[in-house]
């Protein structure tokens, strides 16, 4: 049982993380109907931002985290001026192939700067560890920030786009970017934000991500923002809430999966998972069915 | 078939041609091919091996006589690229060859070298794949199995555990021969593994499945033959989950003590099985010129560069190997004297080492423990 529990803490931990990136890839989408895979390497921008703030500058981690989150906006919103705005009315297939590009530019360009040797992260969260059941559950302090982190992310984007005018105008632009233009609504700025604050995502993801696994590569965000697209694809992509229940399930399941059944076979099972709910489910969990108008 | 033969024909009449040049000189230089990852994920073994192996280039040139000249090249540890470099080397006249620094690419050259009948030394390359048919292939490192066996050796005669728990990368050559020589040696000497998980390659970063599964089983020790990349992050999850265990691990761990960012403190205790004696008058002397020429401290790579190239130094000169001679030709001169029982080297990775017909090295090994940031043996 206590074995259980601490496998459901790390799925959760694990899973807490793929949601805060999965949050980002779902609001890019929503609005701009764009995959950007370039989402992963923002992240592992975020963490090397973080990681320099601390070893190099010694800056506090909450400063770090700060500075993390500023750079990743500021690239997040560079990014799409310079690579996807261009191809605003280009075919979706020419978005994503660009998207790729940007992927492999940033993992090229991070190697180049900080070489690809491994340099190893030094946890960014205070917090002790907290230990249950007379030290027979251990519950660390990143967990805990993470799954808070991420419930507050979820609920703050959740007012956001329900209850601000800015909001509005993102869900206007989503609905119809036609109309939303006729109404008065500025959808390039829109496009812009929603950048903003997907990278701003990625940044924080990027840390907490670190803190809990430590490795830090070029290459280290390209396979959990594979699997927090996942995520988003399972939960219902373009959903708010969906993209949460995605990434917990796929932390458990990877978790479970590796603990019970086979560590090697955890990622086929993840991915076969997917395909069995979408075979079920063709939205997603949580998507909404919406059908083409021709 | 065809461009190899090409290839062939090309490096041999460039030696030719070379030798002519040389005709005049004392010894002339032999020239050696190296192929080692530069770059990629595991550059900092191929740079090391690289950069000890100039070192000690640098000192046998300054002693007169047989000349050494290095060309090193880079395959990012990736057999097919390995093997390009190969065909490269032979173009520019390799005469011996010196690599891989990885076991992967070093298997898929020693096909080519055994075909070409090239002489090959790895310095790293310590999967028995590398020399498995190959009688023209020979290992300055210890084997895998080799090690896995001294390792269950030394924690049962010492008493440092009796329970022991496996973390191995089986998507890894390495790795998984390590492992297999390990369990082997613990069911006949008698030491317990209560737990044995892997993990592969992508998924490096979560190890609470493998970790709690050692500490249900009530594993005292946990036994590394993997990486230091992965074996840092072990460590840091399992302290972060407090638990408290004994690390064991193979000459991959060495590393785990310069990788930046990395709080050596949770290091600390670790037993390390490394043929590298960084104590010795010779290792300091090597240590600093190492320092001077890179800015960074020497790994066991480098030490196992410097020791190949006294090597073939030595096996060069027993014989009588000259800069004429074509590379086929210094392959057969060199292997009966590398098999020769009369043949022995020291170097700083061990005294007396000595090879067999298989081509692996018969060398002791040293296991060091690492106390207040440095290694000491034990």
């Amino acid at each position: 049982m206590m074995t259980f529990l601490t496998y459901l803490v790390s799925g959760v931990s694990l899973g807490s993380v793929y949601a805060i990136i999965a949050l980002g890839y779902t609001m890019v989408y929503g609005i701009a109907k764009m995959l950007n895979f370039a989402h992963g390497d923002v992240i592992m921008v975020g963490a090397y931002i973080s990681f320099c703030t601390t070893s190099y500058l010694h800056l506090p981690a909450w400063l770090s985290v700060v500075f993390a989150v500023a750079v990743c906006t500021a690239l997040g919103v560079v990014i799409e001026g310079l690579a996807y705005k261009p191809l605003r009315q280009a075919g979706s297939l020419a978005v994503l192939i660009t998207a790729i590009g940007v992927s492999y530019f940033l993992q090229n360009a991070a190697q180049l700067i900080w070489t690809s040797n491994t340099k190893v992260f030094t946890s960014v969260v205070g917090l002790p560890s907290v230990r249950l059941f007379g030290g027979r559950l251990t519950i660390t302090g990143e967990t805990i920030v993470t799954v808070l982190a991420c419930l507050l992310i979820m609920a703050g984007l959740t007012f956001f786009t329900g209850g601000t005018k800015l909001g509005k105008a993102m869900r206007a632009c989503s609905e119809d970017k036609a109309a939303a233009q006729l109404m008065g609504i500025n959808v390039n700025a829109t496009i812009s934000m929603t950048f903003a604050i997907g990278s701003a995502l990625a940044a924080v993801a990027g840390v907490l991500l670190c803190s809990s696994y430590n490795t830090l590569i070029p290459t280290a965000g390209a396979m959990p923002g594979i699997k927090a697209f996942t995520a988003a694809v399972f939960g219902g992509i373009g959903s708010i809430p969906g993209a949460l229940l995605g990434g917990l399930l796929l932390g458990i399941i990877e978790i479970f999966a590796s603990a019970y059944l086979s560590s090697e076979l955890s990622l086929a099972i993840v991915f076969g998972v997917l395909i069995v709910v979408l075979l079920v489910k063709p939205s997603g969990l949580l998507g909404r069915y919406v059908p083409e108008k021709v | 078939m065809k461009k190899k033969f090409l290839a062939l024909l090309l490096a041999l009449a460039m030696t030719l041609a070379l030798a002519a040049c040389g005709g005049g000189g004392a010894a002339g230089t032999i020239k050696i091919g190296g192929i080692g990852p530069l770059t990629g994920s595991t550059a900092q073994y191929g740079i090391a091996t690289d950069e000890g192996a100039k070192i000690a280039i640098e000192e046998i040139n300054a002693l007169g006589g047989l000349q050494f000249e290095l060309n090193g090249q880079d395959d990012e540890a990736d057999g097919e690229k390995g093997v390009n470099a190969y065909n490269n080397l032979m173009d520019w006249g390799m005469q011996i060859l010196y690599g891989c620094t990885t076991s992967g690419s070093c298997a898929a050259v020693a096909a080519e070298s055994f075909g070409d009948r090239v002489f090959q030394l790895t310095p790293s390359a310590s999967s028995t794949t590398v020399t498995e048919g190959h009688d023209n292939v020979f290992q300055l490192c210890f084997t895998d199995p080799n090690q896995g066996r001294t390792a269950a050796d030394f924690i049962k005669n010492n008493g440092l555990a009796q329970k022991v728990a496996v973390i191995y990368n089986n998507s890894d050559d390495y790795s998984t021969g390590i492992y297999q020589g390990f369990k082997a040696q613990a069911e006949t000497v008698g030491l317990e593994i209560v737990s044995t998980t892997t993990f592969p390659e992508d998924t490096t970063t979560d190890f609470s499945a493998q970790i709690t599964d050692a500490y249900n089983n009530g594993a005292e020790m946990i036994f590394l033959p993997i990486y230091y990349t992965p074996a840092s992050n072990i460590l840091i999850q399992a302290s972060q989950k407090g638990y408290d265990f004994t690390y064991f691990g193979c000459d991959g761990l060495d590393g785990i003590l310069t990788l930046e960012g990395f709080d050596t403190s949770l290091a600390e205790g670790v037993y390390v099985l490394t043929p590298f004696d960084t104590a010795s008058d010779a290792a300091l002397r090597f240590i600093e010129k190492y320092k001077a020429a890179t800015g960074s401290e020497p790994n066991q790579f480098a030490a196992d560069g410097y020791d190949c190239m006294y090597a073939l130094y030595a096996a060069c000169q027993k014989a009588g190997v000259t800069a004429d001679m074509t590379a086929d030709q210094v392959c057969e001169a060199l292997i009966p004297v590398f098999t020769d029982p009369g043949f022995s080297v020291d170097g700083l990775t061990g005294s007396g080492m000595q090879w067999g017909t298989n081509g692996e090295v018969s060398k002791d090994p040293l296991i060091v423990q690492i106390t207040n940031g440095v290694y000491v043996s034990q």
